[in-house]
């Protein structure tokens, strides 16, 4: 059940000079979130910005009731997100959209997956390796940016599967792009990819010429969050889809329209 | 105490949701007591399913918004057949938004809509500025509008209401034909043509280049129009237009609104049509008024 809610900001961490993150609590009972899904911050106190925000979970804490977002300052609605200090409201409507399918493994067929994420696309990415980490699926994390400091919180990972960076300056990793890093070109069960679209649609074009099943999360401007103002929407085989109620994760079967057109 | 009537229809207060910003109600309904509301407008319904326009159809301005969806929906057979069978069991005024590209379409999705026992009204969009065909064209001009409201009337036999665009030189003067016609009720305004641009790539942020403007930002015009109008005509007026607070609301019924629509706002509080309620009961309260229209047109 979807709901509208003040959480309090429990703790603020600056990520290099682009990124931050907070750590939201409840305080009450929190919905059940998905990997995938995500929430519509109120910006307060500006006339310039009147919508949410939608923003991916970066992680889920069930048991203490908090969330935690990871958020790339790109605008006036994140630069005033920004200025948020412990102890501060912060309403959202969550849990929001369609999020990443979670096939489980059995004894005699264990999964391989690979998690491709770049820039803040790496967001949802670590909430997803977790639960599949927490059902015995084995997780790559391949994390792309243009440097180091533009890949936060990759340290984050390393409890969850075998972590691979790719940097275009190669100030860490494999020096290129994500899909030039060795271990992309191995064999997986399953491919999830979040990041910058130009990204995202060379991953799912090799994911489809090698037959892996991939599935891709999509950002979008939005208004309303729920699939009722139809801004958000996005090209699929099937027509129009909206991005905050169909997606923000699609398969890639639905989307040969959206990753074939450069 | 603050029911209201608009032509036939009796809504339990004069709050309702506008078309394109409450899907079919079932999106809200983790939200909002759908029942509560005096009724709730759907999405724009065509005689086939459109595609509506491409991406991005969408921009933030201040304390605003441009859309440019084009009518985005499934078609009227599809609503008829699907969506009001998992919405017709709501106790509450369900209105269906009316659009098309010719007055053939209009009377063809008016006749199937007058079909449905539990739709009691519709809202004939002749007003919607992101079509190329139809939508405003026949908002804009007396006559027009005038000609699809009398075919449409011979056609459809309930409540009929017409909504109106701003984007003309006399309100008045479309309102008064379609009056004339036998429309049975206006609502306004649609949202006002706007346009704007991304200096930084040097191209507009609508894939249409225009859009129509909605929010906060176009409140006063609004207000301004429903008070001209409801001066003018004998049949009652919906008003939207920016209403985001009980205020709000006020504003519109003292102007001579019977009855409001909430459109924009509920993208940003997805509860804010019970907030306005409980503030107009509030209202009533505190100003020892029985009966919401003794200030339904005092102005």
């Amino acid at each position: 059940m979807k709901e509208i809610h003040d959480f309090k900001v429990l703790e603020r961490r600056q990520l290099g000079s682009r990124y931050f993150s907070l750590v939201l609590e409840h305080g009450g009972k929190m919905q059940p979130v998905a990997p995938g899904q995500f929430v519509e911050v109120l910006v307060e106190g500006s006339r310039q910005v009147m919508l949410r925000r939608p923003i991916s979970v970066h992680d889920v804490d069930e048991q203490h009731g908090t969330m935690t977002l990871l958020i790339q300052i790109v605008g006036n609605g994140t630069r005033r997100l920004a200025a948020l200090q412990p102890g501060d409201r912060l309403n959202m409507v969550y849990p929001l959209g369609h999020g990443f399918s979670l096939p489980l493994p059995t004894p005699h067929s264990p999964l391989s997956t690979l998690l491709v994420g770049g820039g803040a696309g790496i967001a949802p990415l670590l909430h997803l390796s977790k639960v599949l980490k927490a059902k015995g699926v084995d997780c790559t994390i391949l994390l792309g940016g243009r440097t180091a400091e533009l890949i936060p919180v990759r340290d984050e990972f390393q409890p969850f599967g075998r972590l691979c960076i790719a940097t275009d300056d190669g100030s860490l990793g494999h020096k290129g792009l994500v899909v030039e890093h060795p271990a992309f070109s191995e064999r997986y069960d399953m491919i999830y990819t979040c990041g910058p679209t130009p990204m995202m649609k060379a991953v799912a074009r090799s994911a489809a010429q090698r037959g892996i099943r991939c599935e891709v999360s999509l950002e979008n401007m939005m208004a309303c969050g729920v699939g009722a103002c139809l801004c958000c929407v996005t090209d699929t085989n099937q027509g129009h889809r909206c991005v905050c109620k169909d997606g923000p994760v699609f398969d890639i079967s639905t989307m040969r329209k959206w990753y074939e057109n450069a | 105490m603050l029911s209201v009537k608009i032509h036939n229809l009796s809504l339990k207060n004069p709050v309702m949701t506008a078309s394109g910003t409450f899907g079919y109600g079932e999106e809200f309904a983790d939200f909002v007591d759908l029942e509560r509301l005096g009724g709730f407008i759907v999405k724009g319904t065509t005689g086939s399913h459109r595609e509506g326009n491409p991406y991005p159809r969408m921009a933030e301005t201040p304390s605003g918004m441009l859309n440019a969806v084009g009518l985005q929906n499934g078609g009227v057979e599809k609503f008829c057949h699907e969506v009001y069978h998992r919405i017709k069991h709501l106790d509450t005024n369900i209105i269906v938004n009316v659009s098309g590209s010719s007055i053939e379409e209009y009377c063809d999705v008016a006749s199937q809509i007058d079909e449905l026992e539990k739709i009691p009204a519709i809202e004939l969009n002749i007003s919607c500025p992101n079509v190329k065909k139809g939508g405003m064209g026949f908002g804009t001009n007396p006559d027009m509008a005038a000609q699809v409201v009398s075919e449409v009337r011979k056609v459809y036999h309930k409540t009929l209401i017409v909504k109106l665009t701003p984007n003309v030189t006399s309100i008045v003067d479309i309102a008064k034909a379609v009056e004339a016609a036998g429309a049975d009720s206006v609502s306004l305004i649609n949202t006002m043509l706007g346009m704007a641009i991304d200096v930084e790539k040097r191209r507009p942020y609508l894939s249409t280049i225009t859009g129509g403007l909605s929010g906060p930002a176009v409140k006063p015009v609004a207000v301004r129009m429903v008070w001209q109008v409801a001066h003018a005509v004998q049949i009652p007026v919906i008003g939207l237009g920016g209403i985001a607070s009980a205020n709000d609301a006020l504003e519109f019924l003292m102007a001579g609104a019977k009855a409001i629509q909430v459109g924009t706002a509920n993208f940003i509080d997805p509860a804010i049509t019970m907030k306005i309620i409980d503030g107009l009961e509030d209202y009533c309260n505190r100003h020892g008024i029985k009966d919401i229209n003794e200030i339904i047109g005092i102005i």
